[in-house]
């Protein structure tokens, strides 16, 4: 048997060797500056997305977007449904490491955080491009430093902003009172309700996410969470962190011997009547589910006393895709006031938009009046207390620790 | 020609699966030069080593492997002894070929609603007689000791190896060898496990390999039904993967060659299973004893397939019930309400992955079949001896997918070729073929050759002889590997979503990724979807024989 890998890995050796290419031009990128030039580029491309397809209300919103791009612009759109984003960063990655430099097979990725952070690292993102989209003046960048900083690093024009998420928690009203309105409110609550409440499995996104949010609120070292890990005494400014974890997890959904999936898994164990307190990076998310029958009317949605962690979410462009004026194109129409105006809307996806809304001009704000609140969705004031990403380094150095004190050896 | 096929089926077979492994094992040792990595290093396996759990990840692919085939094993072989061809034996041997059509991770989601705590199950005993009024917090499903995982596999290797079982069966002339044993006065099933068992384990000791190999590294049940605090090692391998630090790609790779020898190790040791079984047993056979045990051996045999397949159709309820389900809350048994709305808008987006579906299982099916057919036709004319060579056609089904695939995509960007449908084509091709090999090669040889002899007696020739007789009285157990291989087919996740970049949607890819959202509901839906579409072979390949008047030969009975 010994053999046999060994001379595979020769003959792989060798299929490396000659296909060593000579350094490839870069594929002719459009001029940004001549926006009319990139239009026409774009007219019969096809743009494959590859966006995080287990969400079926974000899917419709795609799929709409797709007509819009055929019928306006000539951009047939095609959504690759991702279940993880990173395997996306991955493929570009092999692209890179076989030398495909300008046949990519990823034209448009949604990303942001961690994901971003590894794919500017490794030089795997075409740009500057997002300050170039006629679209992109209505966010107000200015004024917005959140649509250009992706958990604190600066975008460099290297993503487009497309939405904005911040965590929001819910509650049956049917059986939860007083829900707790802080993470240390949070531990007396689950000692008194055992077994009812949860967060997803690390390294889950929205379960790294309620780390974060519990380290913010734990600890005092609010600057510290805004440098690299590497800057400052991990164990130290964390240590409050797994004591409070220690303490909570014995309470938790299945006395934390065991942990949900993901973020949508928390919202399935609240619909099967296991949690009673919950949690979602989408602010509309309970609403949504109360839409489709996943959730009792009796829910409502709440953020926390002192803030909850908000970001915002991109789109992005691989260095090698074959079609970077259709991706241009397509980052530019999610721009406009008509398509976040119908993401925002709960009918279609209920995702926020990340426009200046009181700088359009009046029809344009107009696209954006909702008519009655949904009962379980949270009141639109409630958001204004937002927590920024701390530094993507701490994300993964979070990720590191819990894994390596939760997980049985 | 015809002696060449073999050849070209072995080599379609090895080249993809050493290549991926090679790309594998490069970046295992460090070798990755576009991440840096430009010298062999043993840094990778370092990283690995050091991971939290990886041998309580290690020991859970291990034996969930090696349990989950004993147990599948012993319900078939039980069943088989103890099946004497009344009415409830007939109906399970029916109900097998569509249980093993549905999907994996479709039958993983039943599964999973049906035994949770706030599942089918404990719905059906609550709130009374159990009292309970909210879900009891137990650790059930994603259990620590992959308990849940193993009972998963075994729902879906059961019929499997029953069906390969069914399909040696024939050639060992079971009936004229129990008539004799029964008429030296030993119980039917006692009969059974001692003059026919010990010379069919040989004829299904391959799809056993397979199965372990299989059971060892299976991705999507283990993401739903296996353990957490750690996963499995396929899973962990998974996340690695696809982790965006991207130089986790080098541990990645280094667990993949860790899984293979995983993989290695539980193959191994089914092997000393066998010799230890196979001496410990030599007693029990020849000591004479002719009923001690039957009664219960029959209840059993019975009893656990019967358990098996009633567990496998209820899971398929439970996703059928959520399917059209309203508000759905435990304690309640049925759902308040029924609507159509996951149906009506599924229906819009299930038209295409389903023609991609269709074309890819129909066109990789039909290359397998046309491959085997040539192989097996040659193998008659030249009087060869099949056994040698067969290892290597199960090569992709003993080295674990995750541990080839990720290399695969790497070496075939390498020499230019993008993912793509036909590549996904010829990606699920190395799965379906060795499955249609396991399904049609003993029937195939069984065929009276006295048939052919008869009419090239008068005067046909070979060509036309295949045509003409061969094929026809082939028809039923072709049809039924047909079946089996857009079974696979229909049923691959990792091929697609790899060989095709994501662009290639299918049923199954399209299934995974919803999953990923928890919306059981649409999970209902589209897994029904998944799980109806090869039923629609296996009906085919069931009623199409009868309806054509062609003899009832072979595994299709």
């Amino acid at each position: 048997m010994k053999s046999r890998p060994l001379l595979s890995a020769v003959i792989a050796t060798a299929m490396l060797a000659l296909s060593l290419p000579g350094a490839l031009p870069a594929v002719a990128a459009p001029a940004p500056d001549n926006w009319q030039k990139v239009l026409e580029e774009a007219n019969g491309q096809t743009v494959y997305w590859n966006a995080w397809g287990g969400d079926a209300r974000t899917n419709r919103y795609i799929a709409w977007v797709a007509e819009q791009m055929q019928a306006d612009f000539g951009v047939e759109v095609e959504h690759v449904k991702l279940d993880d984003t990173s395997s996306a960063v991955a493929r570009v990655l092999g692209e890179k490491q076989a030398g495909n430099d300008d046949e990519g097979s990823i034209d448009l990725i949604w990303i942001n955080g961690e994901n971003f952070a590894a794919m500017r690292e490794q030089d795997l993102l075409f740009g500057p491009f997002a300050d170039t989209l006629p679209h992109f003046a209505l966010t107000d960048p200015d004024n917005n430093p959140e649509v250009v900083t992706d958990f604190t690093l600066p975008t460099d024009g290297y993503e487009s902003p497309w939405g904005k998420a911040q965590i929001t928690f819910y509650y049956d009203s049917a059986q939860v009172d007083a829900p707790p309105q802080s993470i240390d409110a949070l531990l007396e609550w689950a000692k008194q309700n055992p077994g009812q409440f949860s967060y997803p499995r690390i390294p889950d996104f929205t379960g790294s996410t309620f780390l974060k949010q519990a380290l913010i609120e734990l600890s005092d070292q609010d600057d510290a969470l805004y440098q690299p890990v590497e800057d400052s005494d991990f164990a130290e400014i964390t240590a409050p962190l797994w004591a409070y974890l220690d303490e909570l997890h014995p309470h938790l959904w299945r006395s934390g011997r065991s942990f949900p999936d993901s973020g949508p898994n928390l919202r399935t164990l609240m619909s099967d009547g296991e949690l009673s307190l919950a949690f979602s990076f989408y602010p509309t998310d309970a609403a949504v589910a109360v839409m489709e029958y996943e959730l009792p009317e009796s829910v409502r949605s709440y953020v926390l006393e002192d803030g909850t962690l908000g970001n915002v979410h991109f789109v992005a462009i691989p260095y090698n895709s074959p079609h970077k004026a259709g991706a241009m194109a397509l980052a530019n129409f999610l721009l406009s006031p008509e398509a976040q105006a119908r993401k925002q809307s709960l009918d279609m996806w209920g995702d926020r938009s990340v426009l200046a809304i009181s700088q359009l001009d009046d029809s344009d704000q107009a696209l954006f009046e909702q008519g009655e609140q949904h009962p379980s969705a949270l009141p639109v004031d409630a958001l204004s207390n937002t927590l920024a990403e701390p530094h993507p380094s701490w994300m993964t150095a979070l990720q590191d620790a819990w894994l390596e004190r939760y997980v049985v050896n | 020609m015809l002696r060449y096929v073999p050849i070209l089926m072995i080599a379609l077979l090895v080249i993809p699966v050493t290549a991926g492994l090679g790309m594998v094992l490069l970046p295992a040792f460090g070798y990755l030069p576009v991440l840096g990595g430009e010298q062999l290093s043993l840094a990778p396996w370092q990283a690995l080593f050091s991971q939290p759990g990886l041998w309580r990840s290690v020991a859970f692919s291990f034996t969930s492997g090696l349990a989950s085939t004993a147990l599948a094993l012993l319900i078939v072989v039980l069943f088989l002894a103890a099946s004497q061809g009344t009415w409830l034996d007939r109906s399970l041997r029916r109900l097998v070929s569509p249980l093993l059509a549905i999907p994996h991770a479709a039958v993983a989601f039943g599964f999973a609603f049906l035994i949770a705590p706030s599942g089918l199950m404990a719905r059906l005993i609550s709130p009374w007689p159990s009292g309970w009024q909210s879900p009891p917090d137990a650790l059930i499903v994603n259990d620590p000791w992959g308990l849940a995982l193993t009972f998963g596999l075994v729902l879906k290797e059961a019929p499997f190896l029953l069906l390969m079982s069914l399909a040696a069966l024939p050639q060992l002339q079971a009936d004229k060898r129990l008539q004799l044993a029964r008429s030296l006065g030993y119980a039917p099933t006692i009969a059974w496990l001692k003059v026919i068992l010990p010379s069919l384990y040989p004829l299904i000791r391959l799809p056993v390999y397979a199965v372990i190999a299989y059971a060892t590294s299976v991705v999507d049940m283990a993401l739903i039904l296996g353990p957490r605090l750690p996963s499995t090692l396929s899973v962990s391998i998974l996340g690695w993967f696809n982790d965006p630090d991207i130089t986790r790609r080098f541990m990645a790779s280094a667990a993949a060659v860790l899984q293979l020898g995983v993989t290695l190790a539980a193959l191994i040791g089914w092997w000393l299973l066998e010799q230890l079984i196979c001496r410990c047993s030599r007693h029990w056979l020849t000591n004479g004893s002719r009923r001690r045990g039957a009664a219960t051996l029959t209840v059993a045999g019975r009893g656990s397939l019967a358990l098996t397949s009633l567990s496998a159709l209820a899971a398929l309820v439970g996703l059928a019930l959520f399917s059209v389900a309203g508000f759905w809350r435990f304690p309640e048994f049925l759902p308040q309400s029924l609507v159509l709305d996951h149906w009506q808008r599924s229906a819009a987006m299930l038209a295409a992955p389903l023609v991609t579906t269709g074309v890819i299982a129909l066109v990789a099916t039909g290359l397998a079949t046309l491959l085997v057919v040539a192989a097996l036709e040659n193998e008659q004319r030249q009087h060869l001896h099949p056994r040698r060579a067969l290892w290597l056609l199960y090569l992709p089904l003993l080295v674990p997918q995750i541990a080839f695939l990720f290399g695969l995509v790497v070496a075939a960007e390498q020499i230019g070729v993008r993912p793509q449908l036909s590549l996904v084509i010829a990606g699920h091709a190395l799965f379906v073929l060795p499955y249609v090999y396991l399904s049609l090669g003993e029937s195939y040889r069984r065929l009276d050759p006295r048939w052919l002899q008869i009419a090239q007696s008068l005067g046909v020739s070979r060509n036309r002889a295949f045509w003409k007789v061969r094929l026809p009285l082939l028809l039923a157990p072709l049809l039924t590997a047909v079946a089996v291989g857009l079974a696979v087919s229909i049923g691959q996740y990792l091929p697609t979503q790899l060989l095709g970049a994501g662009r290639v949607t299918t049923v199954t890819t399209e299934a995974v990724a919803l999953a990923s959202g928890g919306n059981r509901r649409l999970i209902g839906v589209w897994a029904l979807v998944q799980a109806g579409l090869p039923l629609i072979g296996f009906i085919i390949a069931l009623t199409l024989p009868r309806w054509l008047g062609a003899p009832q030969r072979g595994s299709a009975r």
